[in-house]
């Protein structure tokens, strides 16, 4: 069971920032990557008074400070979607480039959009870093309950937190039993690849494993393709099973569940004081 | 981008505040006639709905080497949608990109209306729509749509992200959406081969699953149309948009889009004023028209080698 | 969403030495013609303890999937002197606790708090009789404590005790069970032996495994090929090794 690292970044400590209600901190977690998001092209300042505030909740919630961080590098293989923003804008050129029939000038401002862009981006995922290092899932399937979302999707969500790790053992036995009966195909993955921290994603993990080709693509495809199709069976018969439990414990179309969570009015207060802060933040980004 | 395999799982900061919103606004708008819609079939459904989303979590795992390090692998709003549904396929997408988003965060949560539209609710939508042209025909029929429907998905996805990225200010057009249509091109062409592969062997192992799966039990005839049409708007749109950007700059900026940074490089341009069907667009038309009919030969071949196979 | 606090119907009280499950000419086959079930009858006291044992494919996971109505073939079903029909099914379901043989099928919510839970709240109890009981089902397997854990960081073990929970938080009648010691290392099987001998609930349960069968069931039901081929004292049936051998089993 070392599996349960990668998917569960939860970091059980006992601090404010833990103690918070999962609905304050989804609420003030979306506030303030919206700030981010507005936060004008080179905003230096606020950029950085942000990256403070980040590193302070990140200290108070008495996680290491480089934590948030180190898994903020997630965002990094993106920027490529970004890099043509370097030559998006007009302003005084830095250099030009010619590719084929592309011609491609290197703008001050192109470089300041890309740099802010990047900026933007990585102080906004440290912030779900920190949400969900602090929060655990179930609670904040509580706090998307209390948001309205419709209970329908909640439960779709509830059960694929629940039955994920389940369903990615069945598909890494699969695969192992791919790499058994084929010494020409990729390695599987480790269940060691799990233990660590992740810094990337974990499907980047398990794709690049070692290639050593076997087969036609056609034959590899078909391969994965049966594979696919054998796991989608045995979770076909699996929710016919869970689908029997709920009914022999009472289910009959409609979900019943207790919501621990209620807000109280210091919740209210923290979301209040949240906002006004980020608005100050914004309206100081915007006049300097 | 070729090293990531999910390019299309935008972070936030990528779009803007009113991209951001305008898709978070058409996903909700999606999404809740889905949720009432599943809401109306038996009380399966939930548990079937959960289950499968963790399959397509699941399922994203199951890789195969294509070439040069790459790999290929679901992404699987198609099939979800075949096997489903269109509208459970997306609430069990939605799931899937928003624990992605959520837990991992391998996508944004301000931006995740516009992950989830891109690869969750248009693949669905083009997934079951093209599937369900092939009601009541016979297995390679289906086959064949199947494979076209899931190479379309991942271009639709593509195409999708680059005009948002274009639009936020993120990227230029002329770069950005041959990169990313070109790279998607293979991405679909994997989509293609499992998606078909998995039906395949679904097909040959619990038919009855398929019947249940008979497009009219889960939608009605105009999800052909939009299955269309949505192939049309990327068929039309993408290789027109990659060989002349500044029609639709010209379009984006009369609609306000472009206003809010700075102004577009094209309108400095002396020959933005091209009209937007100009010139040589019929032949790039007919071009991605030629792409497609190509991935519906290969889908075509797999689905007959697949008849072989299951004879003997 | 609003908890509904409707009164639960509560079965009729009954008296000692009473019939808790009463079957008779049960058949049933499957849509695909398959008969997995062929006129079974079967009586069940109260405060009996049976295993069901017989090859796989016999019907025993068939003819549990009866009893709480999840199934239904030809023939009568009665539990607690309640027939069983669709107005029945809610308490019928509530009377016998059913325990799949995989806890991760049992076990489907993120929490063990809300899986142990689930049972309670779709009988429309109370919140806080819904909590009180929880914690008492919890208590009952010895995982006191454990109500906010993760349903897949337990181990098989832990699992398979939290599987039981959920079904005694319904104050069942009667407890069925699939296999329970399948899947556990030697350790966390004595561990379940000791809990199944120490509930003093009705059981019936469905095992491969014959030394807890000699060590905890007083009585045995044989099945094979959907037929009850014999019910008896446990361990005279363990001594007639024609009989176990015809039908796949292994003497202890």
């Amino acid at each position: 069971m070392t599996r349960q690292n990668i998917f569960d970044q939860y970091t059980a400590k006992t601090s404010p920032i833990h103690r918070l209600s999962p609905i304050v901190k989804v609420v003030v977690a979306v506030l303030f990557i919206f700030s981010n998001t507005l936060l004008p092209d080179g905003a230096w300042l606020s950029f950085a008074l942000s990256g403070g505030i980040i590193l302070t909740l990140t200290l108070l919630a008495k996680l290491e400070w480089h934590y948030t961080l180190k898994r903020s590098l997630i965002v990094l293989p993106f920027a490529l979607a970004g890099i043509s923003a370097l030559f998006s804008l007009p302003g005084k050129t830095l250099a030009i480039w010619h590719i084929g029939s592309l011609e491609l000038i290197l703008t001050d401002a192109g470089l300041l959009r890309f740099e802010s862009i990047l900026v933007r981006s990585w102080l906004s995922v440290q912030i779900a870093i920190l949400l969900v290092a602090t929060t655990t899932f179930p609670d904040l399937i509580h706090a998307l309950e209390h948001l309205r979302l419709p209970k329908m999707l909640v439960t779709v969500v509830a059960f694929l937190y629940r039955y994920m790790t389940v369903l990615s053992d069945e598909a890494l036995r699969l695969l192992r039993a791919r790499q058994s009966r084929s010494a020409l195909l990729p390695n599987p993955p480790h269940s060691d690849d799990f233990s660590r921290p992740a810094l990337g994603k974990l499907r980047t993990k398990v794709l690049t494993t070692k290639t050593r080709g076997g087969g036609s693509l056609l034959w590899r495809a078909r391969t994965a393709g049966n594979m696919v199709g054998q796991l989608f069976l045995r979770s076909y018969e699996r929710s016919d099973r869970i689908y029997h439990a709920m009914l022999s414990r009472g289910y009959s179309g409609h979900l019943r569940t207790l919501n621990p969570h209620s807000m109280e009015s210091r919740d209210w207060l923290l979301i209040v004081l949240a906002f006004i802060f980020i608005a100050l933040l914004q309206l100081f980004a915007h006049i300097s | 981008m070729l090293h990531s395999p999910t390019p299309l799982h935008i972070p936030d900061g990528f779009l803007s505040i009113t991209v951001s919103l305008i898709t978070w606004a058409i996903t909700i708008a999606i999404l809740s006639i889905a949720v009432k819609r599943t809401e109306k079939l038996d009380e399966k459904q939930v548990p079937l709905m959960g289950v499968m989303a963790a399959f397509i979590f699941a399922a994203q795992m199951i890789n195969f080497p294509v070439a040069g390090g790459t790999s290929g692998h679901l992404l699987g709003g198609a099939f979800a949608a075949i096997m489903l549904g269109p509208w459970a396929g997306m609430l069990v997408m939605t799931a899937v990109i928003g624990v992605q988003g959520l837990l991992l965060q391998d996508g944004g949560l301000l931006v995740m209306g516009a992950n989830i539209l891109n690869m969750g609710l248009i693949t669905s939508a083009i997934g079951f729509g093209l599937y369900r042209m092939g009601d009541g025909r016979n297995q390679k029929l289906k086959l064949t749509l199947a494979g076209i429907a899931a190479w379309l998905s991942v271009m639709a996805g593509a195409l999708l992200t680059s005009l948002q990225l274009w639009l936020s200010g993120t990227a230029r057009l002329d770069i950005v959406l041959p990169a990313m249509l070109g790279v998607h091109a293979l991405i679909g062409i994997g989509e293609t081969l499992i998606t078909v592969s998995a039906l395949a062997f679904i097909f040959k192992t619990r038919p009855d699953l398929l019947d249940q799966a008979q497009g009219h039990a889960h939608g009605g005839k105009k999800w052909i149309f939009i299955g269309i049409g949505i192939s049309l708007f990327v068929l039309i749109l993408s290789p027109l948009a990659s060989s002349n950007p500044d029609g639709l700059e010209r379009v984006a900026s009369d609609l306000g889009f472009l206003g809010q940074g700075v102004d577009s490089p094209y309108s400095i341009l002396p020959d933005y004023t091209l009209p937007l069907l100009g010139e040589g667009a019929f032949s790039t038309i007919i071009a991605g028209i030629i792409g497609a009919l190509v991935v519906a030969l290969i889908a075509f071949f797999i689905a007959k080698r697949k008849n072989v196979t299951a004879d003997t | 969403m609003p908890i509904t606090h409707s009164s639960p119907t509560t079965p009729p009280a009954l008296p000692a030495e009473s019939t808790v499950i009463s079957i008779k000419d049960l058949d049933f086959s499957y849509p695909d013609g398959h008969i997995a079930l062929q006129s079974i009858s079967l009586s069940i006291k109260e405060g009996e303890k049976i295993a069901l044992v017989g090859p796989n494919g016999a019907g025993k996971s068939t003819l549990m999937l009866h009893l709480n109505g999840i199934l239904s073939g030809r023939g009568d079903l009665e539990v607690g002197l309640l027939p069983l029909n669709k107005q029945n099914l809610p308490v019928i379901r509530s009377l016998v606790g059913l325990v799949f043989q995989n806890p991760d099928d049992q076990l489907f919510s993120p929490t063990v708090f809300e899986d142990v839970a689930f049972g309670p709240l779709h009988m429309g109890l109370s919140e806080d009789e819904v909590y009180a009981r929880v914690e008492a089902a919890l208590a009952q397997v010895d995982m006191r404590g454990f109500e906010n854990r993760l349903s897949h960081h337990l181990s098989t073990g832990q699992k398979k005790r939290i599987a039981i929970a959920t079904v005694l938080s319904m104050h069942p009648q009667i407890l069925v069970l699939d296999e329970p010691s399948a899947g556990l290392d030697p350790r966390a099987r004595r561990g379940l032996i000791e809990l199944l001998r120490e509930l003093p609930l009705t059981m019936l349960v469905s095992t491969h495994d014959l030394r807890m069968a000699k060590e905890l069931f007083p009585r045995m039901v044989i099945m094979d090929e959907g037929k009850i081929v014999a019910d008896g004292e446990t361990g005279v049936l363990l001594k007639d090794e024609g009989l176990l051998e015809k039908h796949g089993l292994e003497g202890v």
